[in-house]
Order: C-alpha cells, then structure tokens, then sequence
C-alpha cells in the first residue's frame, strides 16, 4: 500500500504542479464585517476573475442581501454573464476551450478558500513574477509553473523574484525565493495593490461560506442558552442529589 | 382511579411499559459513585440520535451522484434554510461521537469494566464501535471531494491486498475498478442502513448492561455487597435509581457537553482541518492524487500502524493484518487482564504506567496518521505500533507482576 501511494504520488507531482506547503505565506488579514471591502472585492471579482472561473454555487442574489448592495445595483454594475438576480455565477467558457488555452480548466472558485485558506490566496495574488520560460511569461512563487496569467498585471505592473542560493539538505546549491523586485509599474502603488488583494481575499472567503458571519453572530446566543440551561440542570442536580449525599 | 391510571392499567395489561420503565430506569439501581468518565454512555447515545436526525435531514436534499454530490452540500449549504446548520451538527457530531466512544473505551479500560461478568458486553461494545467505523468511513465519501475519494480509495485498496481473493474483493466492495458513482451510491445506502443497525447493538449493549449492572470507579460489584437502601429492601446498598438520580445528572452533563460541542460548531467547523479536511472543499479529481493522503483523525492511530508495518514481498498485506489485528485484539481483553482488582485506583504503579503510556501510545499514533512519512516518523510508528500490542499481549504478564492495593468492602465516596 505504502508503495501505491508513493507510486501514485510520484506519477501524479509533475502533472499536478500543485502549490507546495513549503513557501512561506502572508497573513491575509482580511475583515468580513466590513462590507466596504467585500464591495470592492466583488467588483474586482466580477471584473478580473469571473470570466474563465465561476462560482457556481454562489447566487447573485444571496451576495447582494449579504454585501449591502441592492439587486438593481448588482444588477447594473457587477452582472456581466446573466440577467436573472438568482442565477449562480456560470461562465460561458467551456471546460475543453479552456483546457486547450491554458493547460488546465480554471477551477471554480465557490469553496476555494475554504481549500487553499484565505493566506494562500493573499500570497498568490501578490507572488506573480516575471519568468520568460513560461507560456505567458508570468511564474507563481505559491503554485510553481501555474496555467494561469497575471490578470491583475495592470494593477500591480510587473515584478521579478529574486532567489538565494541556500546549502540544501544534501550539501547541494539550493535556489529559495528571497524577495520581489518592482520592474514595472503599475496603475496602484504596492500598497493599493496590497489592499486590493486582500479586499477579494475577503470577497473569497466571503463566497466560500456565505453563512459564516451570521453563524458567529448566532453562536453567541446559543452558547448564552446553554449556559443558562447547565446552571438550571446543575441545581436540579444538586437539589436531587441531596438525598443522596 | 383516575383516568391516567386506568390507561395505564390498560396499557400495562397489553405491553409491559411500567415493568420496562422501572426495570431500566426507575428501579434499576447503579452505583452511587460515579464520576465524570460516567456520562460518555450517555452522551454517545446522544450522539447517536443527534447523527440520524441530522443525517435523515441531509438525505433529504443530498444527491448520491458523482456529478451532483459535491453541488448537493453545497446547495446544503447556501440554499437550504438552517441547511449549514444540520450539515455542521453531523460533520461536526461525527468527531464528537468518536471522542465520547474514544473516552467511553478509556474509562472501560481504566476501571476494568470488561472484566467478569461484563466480558460480553465489553465485546459487545467493540462490535458497535466496529460498525460505527464502517459507518463513518462510508459517510466520508458522500461530500465527494478529493479526501472523500482518495481516503476511499486507500482504505478499499486495504482490502485488495489480501492474498489471492484481494483484488476481487476490491471490486466487489467498490462495484468498479476505482470508487466511481457505483461506490457512492452504494456507501450512501450502507450509510443509510448502518445506523440503525448502530441503533440495534446499542440497544443489545444496554440490555447487557441493565443484566450484569454497571460497574463503577472502585471496581466494586455493588450486587455481591449488602442489600437494602432507601428504595428497597433487596436493592444493592451502594445503588441508588437511575431514574431520577442519573438522569437528572446526565441532563446537567449533555449540557456541559453541548456547549462545547455548539462551540466547535460556530466558530470552529473545520476544526482547523481536523473535522473537515482543507483538499475536501475541491470536488473529487479521479486523474488528480492529493499531495498527501490523510484519513479523519479518528482513524489515523490504525492507519499510522497499517503504514508502520514493512510491505512483504511487495504486499502491503501484513501492514493490513496488523491494522485489522489492532482492533480485533481488543476482543480478548477480558482475557488477558489477569489482575486481581478490576479498578485503576487498586492497582500498582507499574500498570498506571502502562496504562497512561498506553494513552500516549495512541494520541501518538494518532498524530503519525495525519503526517506525511518520513524515515524518522516511520521509526517512531513502529515503535508506536510495538507498545500497542505489547500493551495487550503482555497484559497476563504484568496485571499479575503488578503490586495491587486492597479493595474496600464498599464503594468510596
């Protein structure tokens, strides 16, 4: 079995070109009650992602009642793909095109944070850097050789990484990612284009749980009910157990 | 008499409602001492009954289809009202229902609660808690993201490394040649049915109970002590009515343990990817392996010791006997305990050492599981999976080198 596995995984790791668990992420740092932010976040999900990923599971609806925004508003400015307020959000792409174009099909993006975790995807909208041997010239520090370009290029211009050889475990010369170099700019500054990234990390996050800020908001009152119930059942307790003691 | 009183007469004279009430609960006389490890029988009853309800309510809009299954929880999720509330009650109930079990077998253990006359319900209760493993792992496929289908995949493969029939046997547990549609609509049925045969050992375990009595912390029958209490003249001294005693401490205890339990499930569901594993929010990918394969933490002590064991001859089959061997072992456990006292608080400093070694033993095991191999966690699993079985095999050895305490004529306060 052991074997199978390893098997397995050593036939499945170049052609998964998976993100490692070895690069170092930032802390995301987002805040879902600010409804600012999951605005902005939307806009620029709407905009830059919502053309080859879906989110089939999210409503455009739910997210209008959720972000504050009324159904006319989503309508008119973040409603690209469809005309029904109810409808989820699908792209027209199809999946073989898109396998054709990019290597890959761009995943759906419902439940991705709750997948990658929402400092994955901070770091990956930030870690794009120039690398000429790939199909669009664009490399990821996160997820090696990923299919998909800079799409937010124009925001943050270009960068490129800057690697430092490290002794590897076996005494051989080891690049490892020291820090990124700004080449070109772009229309934000680093910073704007920092909280532009956090701000659809916190749209992300929002999509992969659309119930999470109402649970902790109920939570609350569930833990108070239960509290109060353990006192009551704890004298009913101790008041039986009188005869015993 | 009283209209109440005359239905009553009426049912009893039909089907033996008073007699079963008072037998098990308003004349069935436990011990008077029990401790907190005392309400985890109660709470994993709670737990049972909490998981049907929930799991009936997910079935109602679950889809039992590999193309839909994955869309099905999250429509759970997102558009079925309080939807995300039942599907992190039964998520969140199925790590909870094995740390009361895990905690249930561990009181057994340390008060020998398997020990004469309870030798049958101690292997009754290994049954249960084998079905409960067939139900949960059949459950965790049914989200049908990646760890549900590779989890699937590694634990089926188990069975195909047995020698001879095992690639057949394979087949014939997924229907196919890997876990495709045909498996989970089979494991959604089996998960259906499970339960209630759950229900069924339950209720065969509480029979066994109510016939040889609870034990209790000082590992004392209270049925071979003196007679009479305040209930009863032929009632053990030391027992008092379960019903109103127990019950009304249990309710105070189901308390205690839903406020934890609420907590995990509003502000913690994924129990930092222990309760819902991270690669299970990407559908399942038959072309693509996860970079690392983990079961659900409750099954990571066995598989940390199917991997400990070194393939033979290419056939990881003798890693599979010792996974199944680990679990069967615990059949004979009524056996091998050759002590003279049955309690923890009566035996000798070396058996506490075991014991509590024994429960390191297995949280260790437990954390192998969910690790990536390496050289060094390889060793330290086998090490792990030794002391496993030295635990029980050695048992008849040193129970009877142990330097016991004398045991009081009555059960301590």
């Amino acid at each position: 079995m052991k074997k199978l596995i390893v098997a397995f995984l050593l036939a499945a790791a170049p052609m998964l070109g998976m993100a490692s668990g070895g690069a170092h992420l930032d802390h995301a740092d987002i805040d879902l009650s600010d409804q600012a932010s999951l605005q902005r976040g939307a806009k620029v999900f709407m905009n830059y992602c919502l053309s080859c990923h879906s989110a089939k599971y999210q409503r455009f609806n739910r997210m209008a009642k959720d972000l504050g925004l009324t159904e006319q508003e989503v309508k008119d400015n973040l409603m690209f793909t469809t005309d029904k307020i109810g409808d989820t959000m699908n792209i027209a792409m199809p999946a073989d095109k898109a396998e054709e174009w990019f290597g890959t099909a761009p995943p759906d993006l419902s439940v991705i944070a709750r997948a990658r975790g929402v400092d994955w995807l901070y770091t990956y909208f930030r870690s794009f850097y120039q690398d000429d041997s790939r199909p669009f010239g664009m490399n990821n520090i996160v997820f090696p050789d990923v299919g998909m370009p800079h799409v937010l290029w124009e925001l943050q211009g270009a960068q490129k990484a800057v690697f430092k050889i490290e002794k590897g475990a076996a005494g051989n010369d080891t690049q490892v990612f020291d820090h990124f170099e700004q080449v070109t700019p772009g229309t934000l500054s680093p910073e704007e284009y920092d909280g532009t990234a956090r701000d659809l990390t916190a749209f992300l996050s929002y999509v992969g749980e659309p119930i999470q800020m109402e649970r902790r908001r109920l939570g609350k009152w569930v833990l108070l009910f239960i509290a109060v119930f353990f006192v009551l059942a704890y004298m009913l307790k101790k008041e039986y157990w009188k005869d015993i003691h | 008499m009283s209209m109440m009183q005359n239905f009553v007469g009426w049912l009893d004279d039909r089907f033996p409602m008073t007699k079963v009430w008072n037998e098990h609960l308003a004349q069935y006389y436990a011990p008077k001492n029990f401790n907190f490890w005392y309400f985890m029988g109660s709470l994993a009853m709670l737990m049972l009954v909490l998981q049907i309800f929930t799991g009936v309510w997910l079935a109602m809009s679950y889809k039992p289809d590999a193309e839909m299954a994955f869309g099905s929880v999250e429509y759970i999720m997102r558009d079925v009202d309080w939807g995300w509330l039942i599907r992190y009650m039964h998520s969140t109930g199925a790590s909870a229902f094995f740390i009361v079990i895990y905690l249930h077998m561990f009181r057994g253990l340390m008060y020998g609660s398997y020990r004469k006359p309870r030798e049958l319900l101690w292997i009754i209760g290994v049954i249960v808690y084998l079905a409960m493993m067939a139900t949960a792992f059949m459950g965790y496929l049914l989200p049908w993201g990646q760890m549900s289908y590779w989890g699937a995949q590694v634990i089926v493969n188990l069975f195909s490394a047995f020698p001879v029939i095992g690639p057949d046997l394979g087949v014939w547990i997924r229907g196919d040649y890997v876990i495709s549609d045909v498996t989970l609509n089979r494991f959604f049925a089996l998960h259906f049915l499970l339960p209630f045969v759950l229900a069924a050992l339950v209720f065969v375990h509480i029979v066994a109970l109510h016939k040889v009595g609870s034990n209790n912390p000082d590992g004392i029958e209270i049925k071979k002590g003196p007679k009479g209490n305040k209930w009863s003249d032929t009632a053990p001294a030391d027992g008092i009515p379960f019903h109103p005693y127990y019950s009304v401490k249990d309710i105070a205890g189901i308390a205690g343990f839903l406020f934890l339990f609420a907590a995990v499930i509003f502000y913690a569901p994924e129990m930092g990817g222990y309760f819902i594993e991270h690669p299970n929010f990407e559908p399942a990918n038959p072309l693509k392996t996860p970079d690392h394969i983990a079961p659900v933490w409750y099954f990571t002590p066995f598989y940390a010791i199917l991997r400990a064991v070194p393939s033979l001859m290419g056939s990881a089959f003798p890693g599979v006997v010792a996974m199944f061997g680990s679990i069967i072992v615990m059949f004979f456990l009524p056996w091998l305990d050759k002590s003279p006292v049955k309690s923890i608080r009566y035996k000798g400093t070396l058996y506490k050492t075991i014991l509590w070694l024994f429960v390191a033993d297995f949280i260790i095991l437990g954390y192998l599981g969910t690790q990536p191999t390496t050289d060094l966690y390889i060793i330290l699993a086998q090490i792990g999976t030794i002391y496993y079985f030295a635990f029980f095999l050695l048992m008849p050895i040193y129970s009877k080198m142990d330097k016991t305490k004398p045991v009081p004529e009555r059960v301590t306060e």
